[in-house]
């Protein structure tokens, strides 16, 4: 059992987690992930990249959204309560060392799993450029963060309620066209805008890492269910990445398969949002925001 | 037809002939379109008298060719003739010297090429179906024992009468433990080596912990094979059995990552450390399409639908893919369990495509004629060179080509050759891929002193040491996809040396 130290609802749809695991977070280096499962015996094994860990108090933080039943059985667990199972930390560490410039993009909640490999990058002695995405100004989570890892932080909304009214596309190209351009970019997010970032990198040969959050089971090899087209080659993502060259991925055989079961994480979405839950959890969220 | 009652008095008189010529028992099953609709046990298993019946046609040779067939060599004869006389739980005994999951094996080993292959019986009436039915009585004694365990006071009351030897009591018939030996063992894996390693180790009076990646214990026994051909309920007796004599379990627990191997050994001072992770990484054919939605490795299939209880979508939150019309392939055991499953899932067609013909299928004869029996369809000689889709993503069907059987190739099997310009497109809307597993590099390349082969699979010596200082390693990740047996077969001689290297240690 893994009790839940603290949680927060972040916005309408995110909560951020501590969790006490102190093998995990002795273990865990950035670019990992987990499996959670919220039932042993009904539920679902589910991959939540780790957001941060403490290894002295033994806790690893959970950023996740509402999308699916686990995620949502997960938001419903009060601090104090208990996860029933946790496995990892799996996947291969993102490989750190000084690349020299190393740019950040993390869109909507995949500035979580960002946090760390952003951490671990500053520390290896790059100069770190961040940018972060999200819909609206709510959506932005762990703006505090990643301005104390960031030697330049660039936030854009796609409303334009905060920051930059821009997608993150914007700024990343603007970057590349420095002199001298970025040596890496490291991008995590919706399918759709990792698939934009590597288009935008492409022309300007920057390096760029993306990390890729697939279906899952077992998420130690044994399943295959995770696997993407890489290159020509097949990859799992829970042991061959879960970071791969981004200008290699087949993002459109990709984001096919993380709709395989979509109308049945569909109903899940829709039987929550028809009791009210999340409506209710909207309206915490933005009063959270009035009251900053 | 003989006078049954006659046989079971007189059986320890009956001459090799009287033997002979009594009629195999054929095993009570489901109905086949009944249970293809029920994830419940398919084979029922033998009454008493069919049981009685059977252990009375082993002519008890002298050669005893079926003990040398088992991979952990059971006294076969030995627990055939108590079956006879009616005294099961000497016979459960004997098993229980050379084999502690009886009731697992029974179920799930390939009898016909092992114990049952060279049978004198089988071979006298020129028939290896004529053999003895081993497996049958093993199971048949094991589930015996376990019922005695589930309800000792009725149970026992009647094996009392039954047998003339009072049954004894659940707790004193588990395994006897020795003095505690302060040292310590981790077993890595849940699975039947793991298992294995497990109880021997720990009846030498080891602290044993098992460490599983899984939130369950049993490796392939739970994931991979299915509840109607091995209920879980006895792997989790197995599982259970081992924490009454001591044995921890810590789940959720991935060596290698969660606890790095060497962490083991140097920071939580075990003294000796077994690996049974099984071959956990499935083969695909690397033709096109096989990235499209609804084609499957066997493990994802089968994790979703035994481990994970997608079967019952009312109450479980993994999803299942909507399946009508099937292709397995691969003509294995778990292409087998893969098929059936599918059919129970609700497919309405599931065909196995196999390149082979039903003569090398590598499947236990037993699963087959299930499957044939259930309305599995098979394609032999068989074999995609395709997987293609309508253009949504999902797959719409194979490309199979024709295959004919050339020269025996290394495997002794007839090679089969591609027939050119035979290929045809075949309506699917799943393919599942039932050809194998290679082994999980994990391990291998977050421990660079363990020595493996080009395939990721442990090097070990004859005694399952490692490369690796007090670690050993055993079952499918030093054999490749394998059989359960096999991997106790591991497991017992690893604990063997494991046992003796603690000892001297000592």
């Amino acid at each position: 059992m893994f009790a839940i130290l603290k949680k927060q609802q972040l916005s309408a749809e995110v909560y951020r987690i501590e969790v006490s695991a102190p093998l995990i977070a002795r273990e865990r280096k950035a670019g990992q992930f987990v499996i959670v499962q919220t039932d042993v015996e009904w539920g679902e094994r589910i991959p939540l990249t780790i957001a941060d860990a403490n290894a002295e108090t033994g806790s690893i933080t959970l950023i996740f959204q509402t999308v699916g039943a686990t995620t949502h059985r997960l938001a419903a667990i009060h601090e104090g309560g208990e996860i029933p199972a946790i496995l990892g930390p799996l996947g291969n560490p993102t490989h750190i060392e000084n690349f020299g410039h190393a740019v950040c993009v993390g869109g909507g909640i995949g500035v979580a799993p960002m946090h760390p490999i952003a951490q671990a990058l500053k520390k290896a002695g790059n100069k770190v450029t961040i940018i972060m995405g999200a819909r609206s100004k709510e959506l932005i989570i762990m703006e505090d963060e990643m301005r104390a890892i960031a030697d330049e932080l660039i936030i854009v909304t796609d409303d334009g309620s905060y920051g930059r009214k821009a997608l993150v596309t914007e700024p990343l190209k603007e970057l590349c066209e420095q002199t001298p351009k970025p040596d890496i970019a490291v991008i995590i997010g919706p399918p759709i805008m990792m698939k934009f970032c590597a288009e935008t990198t492409r022309p300007y040969q920057v390096r760029t890492l993306a990390s890729l959050n697939t279906i899952m089971i077992d998420g130690t090899g044994m399943c295959g269910g995770c696997r993407v087209e890489v290159g020509n080659e097949t990859k799992f993502v829970c042991v061959d990445g879960p970071e791969f060259d981004a200008h290699l991925v087949h993002w459109d055989s990709m984001m096919s398969r993380l709709r395989a079961y979509k109308s049945s994480e569909d109903q899940a979405h829709e039987a929550v949002h028809a009791e009210g839950g999340c409506q209710l959890g909207q309206a915490i969220a933005s009063q959270k925001k009035r009251d900053q | 037809m003989q006078d049954h009652e006659n046989i079971l008095q007189n059986v320890q008189k009956l001459t090799p002939r009287e033997r002979m010529a009594i009629e195999v028992q054929e095993m009570p099953c489901q109905d086949p379109q009944v249970r293809a609709t029920n994830m419940q046990e398919v084979a029922l298993g033998y009454s008493e008298t069919q049981a009685r019946l059977e252990a009375a046609r082993c002519l008890q040779c002298k050669t005893a060719p079926c003990i040398a067939g088992c991979p952990v060599s059971i006294n076969i004869p030995a627990f055939i003739g108590k079956v006879a006389e009616a005294d099961y739980a000497a016979a459960a005994d004997i098993i229980k010297e050379s084999n502690l999951l009886p009731a697992i094996c029974g179920r799930v080993c390939p009898q016909e090429v092992q114990c049952q292959a060279p049978c004198t019986l089988g071979k006298s009436l020129k028939s290896v179906d004529k053999a003895v039915q081993i497996g049958r009585l093993e199971r048949f004694v094991a589930d015996w024992e376990r019922k005695q365990a589930a309800e000792p006071a009725q149970a026992g009351g009647a094996a009392a009468t039954d047998t003339g030897r009072s049954a004894a009591p659940a707790e004193a018939a588990e395994v006897a433990i020795a003095a505690p030996t302060g040292k310590r063992v981790a077993v890595v894996g849940s699975g039947p080596a793991g298992l294995t390693v497990a109880a021997d180790v720990r009846r030498a009076g080891h602290e044993v912990v098992i460490f599983e990646a899984f939130q369950k214990p049993g490796g392939v026994m739970v994931y991979g094979i299915p509840e109607f051909r091995l209920p879980k309920a006895i792997v989790r007796e197995e599982a259970e059995k081992l924490e009454r004599m001591g044995v921890r379990f810590e789940l959720n627990t991935l060596v290698g990552r969660t606890r790095p191997l060497h962490s083991l050994i140097e920071q939580e001072g075990f003294d000796a450390v077994f690996l049974g992770v099984g071959a956990g990484l499935p083969k695909f054919m690397n033709i096109p399409g096989e990235i499209l939605i609804g084609v499957f490795s066997a493990n994802e299939y089968l994790t979703r639908a035994n481990l994970m209880k997608a079967w019952d979508s009312a109450k479980a939150a993994t999803p299942l893919y909507p399946s009508k019309k099937v292709a397995v392939l691969g003509g294995g055991n778990v292409a087998m369990d893969a098929a059936r499953m599918a059919l129970r899932l609700g497919a309405e067609e599931v065909h196995v495509l196999y390149r082979r013909t039903r003569a090398e299928m590598p499947a236990r004869a037993e699963e087959v004629e299930h499957a044939m029996e259930e309305g599995i369809k098979f394609q032999f000689l068989t074999n995609p060179v395709e997987i293609y889709s309508s253009g949504d993503g999902r797959v719409a069907g194979v490309v199979a080509q024709s295959y004919e059987l050339g020269e025996p190739d290394s495997s002794g099997r007839r090679r089969p050759v591609a027939i050119p310009g035979s290929e045809t497109k075949i309506a699917f809307d799943t393919v599942i891929v039932a050809l194998g597993n290679e082994s999980n590099p994990l391990l291998a390349k977050t421990t660079p002193e363990l020595k493996v082969d080009k395939w990721s699979h442990i090097l070990v010596d004859g005694e399952q040491r490692s490369s690796m200082d007090r670690v050993w390693a055993g079952g499918d990740i030093v054999l490749g996809a394998a059989t359960v047996i096999l991997a106790m077969g591991e497991g017992r001689r690893a604990a063997a040396s494991i046992n003796a290297a603690l000892a001297g240690k000592a």
